[in-house]
């Protein structure tokens, strides 16, 4: 088994005494794509925005490479290598392109030349784009935005929060090739998603959460296979 | 390459400006007979001094609320802070009997004039270059204090978003309006009375001895000053802060997501415009000559906050080009709505004192109502991109 790079250990969260997240314990390997698949409200956003500190959970441990990273301050925890690409994609609109990745960069202090250059290699159209301003680009190049921009951190695990969301079926594609792509190239990557079956096919290992609690684990492969998955994520017309 | 090409460009822009105002302000001891407008005691140039110093505080405004999103509106407390210690710092102790006569003297017995003098002397050159120095310290502590004290609000008002944070930081300058003015306090404030006798522009100009003027540079000096902090400014926004600061206007949550921490940078951003706008403050005591709290009323704020939207919110030569354009109208180019005029026999109707801010109120209305962005938007005039325009000889290249 290769070595764990992040550890979820009886995680809760709750807001306002209503707990979103009630207890999950999971792990990524280094070098795989893990996705958390559930339906709205399950848990996975906060689940995933606890590990980044911008919320703080009410119980439990993250445990990033060994270390304790619980409730620390997001830009400790992003420093670490832990990079978030947040739901909605959440562009900075009037900044440009390069800006953005920039801003991405913000706690390197090496050279980004290459790094840049990388990006574009992933997405040729934000090097068209790269003087327009983030908000004048179409939702999908958007979502390449933020996913580049989160590139520019080098993260070592990159966290995606619904990459897929509204965007239309041939982008969602592009985006889940370049994802593997990006994993491909060595970047462990965590993906929370509702689109179960693209998620489902492009990952490694997957978590179903219900209600904030994991309900399943098993492969991609598995999961897609499984009888109470495909009812209740997949719909029936899907194979 | 294109980065540095342009900065140039602005350097010999500014360079050229500042020998303008040199030149333009000198017409009169080279060309006898000047038109009216061109005279020293000409309403042009009190809005230039005017501008000059407004402009410096508008475009540390739109730092705090162009650039990074706070919707403050504490720039006037900040200039009184900056104008106080300007004032308090440079009075020459000479003269503080007679400026604090009603508290029977200043409490402390200080003057950053008499002791560079003392280093200097004061006659000629040793003398220039005394007061250059106070005035030049005095400037940078009257920032460093309107900083120091936008730190300390800094901790309990960043906390508050939009209006709240509007409301706090107005509240805070109001606060410090009342305060300066207490009696209790007459020995350091002059309670609320004036602060007089310190340098202000005319100073700098250089005269032989007999007190005739050789070359004026009342104007210049405030220029000087303002595009100098202006261009710290804009280096601050272009910088990697700068893209922060912009990053946080746009989204926060996203911000912090990349690694940027909000309070850090937010207060950064607040103590930077705070010490801009208390150099601005101490720049506004030299133009007026004197230093009273009153002066700095909410009436203020909402002033550098209108030229800031009329110029753009996010832009800094949107600021500037604004600042001048609403001091020029105020101070100048509408003052004939104040008095009665004749076409002819006939009386224009209507026009009487006051008529003036009615037009003025118009006006801005109409630019605030069909120009929402302001002048300028968010983008910014480039040299380069002007001498391009007025250039129909040379082939465009995409």
């Amino acid at each position: 088994m290769s070595e764990k790079v992040l550890q979820i250990e009886d995680l809760k969260v709750s807001y306002g005494g209503i707990e979103a997240v009630r207890g999950i314990s999971f792990d990524v390997n280094a070098g795989e794509i893990v996705t958390l698949i559930g339906a709205n409200g399950a848990g996975k956003s906060s689940t995933l925005r606890t590990i980044s500190g911008l919320v703080k959970p009410a119980g439990g441990k993250v445990i990033f490479e060994g270390a304790d990273i619980t409730a620390k301050d997001p830009t400790s925890i992003v420093s670490k290598g832990l990079m978030m690409v947040p739901e909605g994609r959440r562009i900075f609109p009037n900044l440009t392109v390069l800006e953005n990745l920039r801003v991405g960069a913000y706690l390197r202090k090496d050279d980004l030349e290459a790094d840049i250059e990388a990006v574009y290699g992933y997405f040729p159209r934000l090097k068209e784009r790269s003087w327009q301003e983030g908000g004048t680009l179409s939702g999908g190049e958007q979502q390449m935005l933020a996913v580049g921009r989160a590139l520019m951190g080098r993260p070592k695990l990159l966290m995606m929060d619904e990459p897929s969301l509204g965007l239309a079926p041939i982008v969602v594609q592009e985006i889940f090739n370049i994802i593997r792509r990006i994993n491909d190239a060595g970047t462990t990557v965590l993906l929370i998603e509702q689109n179960a079956n693209m998620a489902l096919h492009v990952a490694h290992r997957a978590y179903v959460i219900e209600n904030g609690k994991i309900a399943m684990e098993g492969t991609g492969a598995e999961l897609l296979e499984d009888e109470k998955v495909r009812a209740a994520y997949l719909g029936s017309a899907s194979k | 390459m294109v980065q540095k090409k342009r900065s140039y460009t602005a350097l010999i822009g500014i360079t050229v400006l500042l020998l303008f105002v040199i030149l333009l302000e000198n017409l009169g001891n080279f060309i006898p007979g000047l038109p009216q407008v061109l005279t020293p005691t000409s309403p042009l140039f009190t809005v230039l001094k005017k501008a000059a110093v407004y402009s410096l505080v508008a475009v540390s405004m739109n730092l705090l609320n162009g650039f990074t999103g706070l919707f403050s509106l504490g720039q006037a407390g900040f200039m009184l802070l900056g104008a106080y210690t300007y004032a308090i710092l440079t009075v020459p102790t000479a003269q503080k009997e007679q400026v604090y006569y009603l508290f029977e003297g200043c409490a402390f017995d200080f003057s950053l004039v008499d002791m560079f003098e003392g280093i200097f002397g004061n006659h000629g050159a040793g003398g220039a270059i005394a007061m250059i120095l106070a005035c030049l310290l005095a400037l940078i502590l009257a920032g460093c204090v309107a900083g120091f004290f936008a730190y300390l609000i800094g901790f309990p008002v960043l906390r508050l978003k939009s209006d709240y944070l509007a409301i706090a930081t107005l509240g805070f300058a109001e606060i410090l309006r009342a305060i300066f003015q207490w009696q209790k306090l007459g020995k350091v404030t002059n309670g609320a009375n004036m602060i007089k006798g310190f340098p202000t522009f005319t100073n700098f100009n250089i005269t032989d001895s007999s007190g005739a003027v050789i070359l004026r540079l009342s104007t210049f000096v405030p220029f000087l000053i303002s595009s100098l902090c202006i261009v710290v400014i804009v280096l601050l926004i272009n910088s990697s802060y700068g893209r922060a600061f912009k990053s946080i206007r746009d989204d926060e949550v996203a911000a912090e997501a990349m690694g940027i921490s909000l309070f850090k940078h937010k207060m950064l951003s607040f103590v930077i415009s705070s010490f801009f706008a208390g150099v601005g403050g101490a720049l506004f005591a030299m133009y007026v000559a004197n230093a009273q709290a009153k002066a700095f009323t909410s009436v203020m704020t909402y002033e550098i906050l209108l030229i800031v939207v009329i110029g753009g919110i996010g832009s800094v030569s949107g600021s500037v080009l604004a600042t001048f354009l609403y001091v020029a109208c105020s101070e100048w180019w509408l003052r004939f709505l104040d008095s009665e005029q004749y076409i002819g026999n006939i009386k224009v109707p209507l026009l009487r004192n006051g008529f003036r801010m009615v037009v003025f109120s118009v006006v801005i209305m109409v630019i605030v109502l069909f120009f929402s962005q302001g002048i300028m938007g968010n983008r910014e005039i480039s040299l380069g991109a002007l001498i391009r325009k007025f250039s129909p000889k040379k082939e465009r290249k995409q």
